[in-house]
């Protein structure tokens, strides 16, 4: 019986060693990324039935990466429960799914997170009439929170450590939660500030509405890809670092071939002028020059998909640059 | 003695519109007081829905007369007091509603399987149709030539199932469940039947087991189990893992629905069969199972309704069928807000469907008249 079993390792160990993830997708022709079923903002088919949003653009910047062409990847849908098994199978080369980064998910799991793609954090949502400018300000509300999530244990310590008292109203989903702040059976919903934004968007009228500034909990969301493969790990990283590098430099999707006779030596670097980064990571020397081309650099995907001119009217805050306010920070390129 | 002759007619009361009222609506006051308050109700909701739907609805452009691309130009978002009903999502997004991603230039031949499905079924749905016996022939051969069609292969460019959606996996899970389930839970019933104590011992285990568990778990374990144990280097789609998973479900139900049919069948039966000197296989083909079916119908149908709408829950799995690529337009910033829009369309297609389904069964049975006692004639 030992024996069959060790045959039966060596036999699945055949099967599954295999070249890096890197070498897999090469060979494929196109990347596999694992995206939400529809979140605004986030990833959602738009009417052409092309996925749009902030993680599906940090896929397509991968695919640029590999392939120099936005169109090589394949979204595959997965649900809360699904993501982890679907990239712990190897059906996905890398998860862009609005996952928060949490130890147990780095570690246990046997994830790597590589960076950060947007900074959530839980918020509070009020009507405008309630005339509440901080959560502080809301001693005895009635509040709707999904139950049985971590967003419950964050509402009890924040009241608890601002001494004030709060009427939980238990909801099941985000839809259920929105009904009932719409129809008045309470007063404040609370759960990610992605989330509220979404949720107010989707009122007849939004402008009767208010997301308070507090943000009670850190939810950094961002891409991750299996445990192990540090060179694939690399890609994913540095097209994200790549992304908000160009940020920083001023470089658009617009001005980038002219930064191409930029005498500023970072930039050059980045754009693959000089030095030879795209073959330390085994890919063309033009990568991040040709994702900031397709794709554009973070703010103008932030722009398009969440910033203050789309409907979710999600303000820069946590997410801009660390020189403009925000956490925003990437390794130096060099 | 002429008075006899007269044919006295029957009370006014009892015949034409005014009797028909009297005895169905209003037969004694409870009655009258219940027709009352439903025909308020419907006086109250049927003016409202229409109008919601249809009068003050935009189906294309808004009441401004623009073409409408997103929700902020619905005219009920313009203006609150003047609009109903958004139509302009579904008509912007009805490509994905009924293909999915499917890639447009192919799109023909998910057109071309759609009208063979209808080919398909008609020898199944009427028995007096002309040529029926070659009609049959191309229904048995039709799951090879829609797999080609749809998958790809034999010339066609490929289409990966991940690009499937909405309408199209939402027949190809409801009709391959109920396809597969049929002939898989007639094997199973007989099994559970079976006087040789393995073969029924195992039906029963299966049976017992599939049922005992949710159509999600078992979702859950062909989507995310199965690769856990598969090898790494093979890889099975993502939506025969669910099909799979559906079939076995819907066959489990299945046997039990025809298990309850044979059982009604009289001992008689199967002594009669016997003593004309059948096998096991020709009495069950032949006597029993034609029987055992007919009784079944009304059950059969309403599992395979049932099955219909389970498939809803592929969106668990991260398979976007016709209520998957629904919640994926809400989740669109263009689109935000229009759920009563959507969820309306959803349950529209999938009513249809269904209440087609119930229709049918209906005339089977009238047809079959299954109602009669056929215990001992």
């Amino acid at each position: 019986m030992k024996k069959l079993l060790s045959i039966f390792a060596v036999v699945a160990f055949a099967f599954s060693a295999h070249a890096g993830t890197l070498d897999d997708v090469k060979n494929r022709g196109f990347l596999k990324c694992g995206v939400t079923t529809g979140l605004a903002g986030f990833a959602a088919p738009d009417d052409s039935g092309e996925w749009a949003g902030l993680d599906a653009d940090m896929c397509r910047a991968v695919a640029v990466a590999v392939f120099g062409d936005r169109s090589k990847v394949e979204f595959i849908t997965t649900t809360g429960k699904s993501r982890f098994p679907t990239l712990a199978s190897g059906e996905v080369d890398m998860l862009a799914r609005n996952t928060t980064w949490t130890i147990s998910r780095d570690v246990n799991l046997g994830f790597e997170f590589v960076g950060v793609n947007f900074y959530d954090g839980q918020g509070f949502m009020v009507p405008s009439a309630l005339g509440v400018s901080s959560a502080t300000e809301l001693d005895g509300a009635t509040v709707c929170i999904q139950t049985g999530t971590t967003t419950e244990l964050n509402l009890a310590d924040f009241f608890r450590l601002n001494g004030i008292s709060y009427e939980a109203l238990p909801i099941e989903t985000n839809d259920e939660g929105k009904e009932n702040l719409f129809a008045g059976r309470c007063d404040v919903y609370t759960t990610d500030a992605s989330g509220l934004s979404s949720t107010r968007a989707a009122a007849s009228n939004p402008d009767k509405w208010v997301v308070l500034p507090e943000i009670i909990s850190k939810e950094p969301l961002g891409p991750l890809v299996r445990h192990g493969d540090h060179q694939w790990g690399d890609v994913v990283r540095w097209s994200l670092n790549a992304m908000i590098i160009a940020e920083e430099l001023g470089i658009t999707s617009e001005n980038v071939d002219a930064q191409t006779s930029s005498n500023v030596p970072e930039v050059l670097r980045l754009l693959g002028v000089e030095g030879n980064y795209g073959e330390m990571l085994e890919l063309s020397n033009d990568w991040a020059y040709q994702i900031i081309k397709q794709i554009g650099n973070y703010s103008e995907s932030y722009e398009a998909n969440v910033g203050p001119d789309t409907p979710l009217e999600i303000a820069r805050g946590l997410n801009a640059l660390w020189t403009q306010g925000g956490i925003l920070y990437a390794p130096p390129f060099r | 003695m002429n008075e006899m002759n007269e044919v006295r007619k029957p009370p006014v009361a009892t015949t034409g519109i005014i009797g028909w009222l009297r005895i169905n609506l209003f037969f004694n006051w409870t009655n009258s007081l219940i027709t009352l308050f439903v025909i308020y109700c419907l006086y109250q909701f049927i003016p409202w829905i229409l109008d919601w739907t249809i009068f003050s609805a935009d189906f294309k452009y808004n009441y401004l007369g623009e073409q409408i691309t997103n929700q902020e130009m619905c005219s009920r978002n313009l203006d609150p007091e003047n609009g109903g009903a958004c139509w302009a999502v579904i008509y912007v997004r009805f490509y994905q509603f009924i293909y999915g991603f499917y890639p447009r230039v192919e799109v023909w031949r998910v057109n071309l399987a759609y009208v063979m499905l209808a080919f398909a079924l008609l020898p199944l749905l009427y028995a007096k149709l002309p040529y029926r016996k070659y009609f049959l022939y191309f229904t048995y051969i039709f799951p090879v030539i829609a797999y080609f069609l749809l998958n790809g292969g034999l010339g066609f460019t490929e289409v990966s199932t991940n690009k499937w959606g909405g309408l199209l996996v939402t027949l190809v899970l409801g009709c391959t469940g109920i396809a597969l389930a049929f002939p898989i839970g007639i094997m199973l019933a007989l099994g559970r039947r079976s006087k040789l104590p393995v073969i029924s011992m195992m039906c029963t285990l299966f049976i017992e087991f599939i049922r005992g568990v949710p159509l999600i778990t078992l979702l859950f374990f062909g989507m995310v189990m199965l690769p856990l144990f598969l090898p790494e280097g093979i890889d099975m789609d993502g939506l025969v893992r669910v099909l799979v998973a559906v079939t076995l479900f819907q066959s489990a139900y299945m046997a039990e629905v025809i298990r309850g049919g044979l059982q009604a069948i009289p001992p008689g039966q199967y002594e009669a069969a016997k003593s004309l000197g059948m096998s096991y296989w020709r009495m069950n083909l032949l006597i029993i199972l034609p029987q055992a079916i007919r009784i079944s119908i009304p059950p059969i149908v309403n599992t395979s309704i049932g099955l219909f709408k389970d498939t809803t829950l592929v969106i668990i799995v991260g398979i976007l069928d016709l209520l998957g690529i629904g919640r994926g337009t809400l989740a669109d910033t263009n689109w935000l807000g229009l759920s009563y829009e959507i969820y309306f369309f959803v349950s529209l297609v999938f009513f249809i469907f269904t209440f087609g389904m119930s229709r049918y069964s209906l005339y089977l049975e009238k047809k079959l008249k299954t109602g009669i006692n056929m215990g001992a004639d």
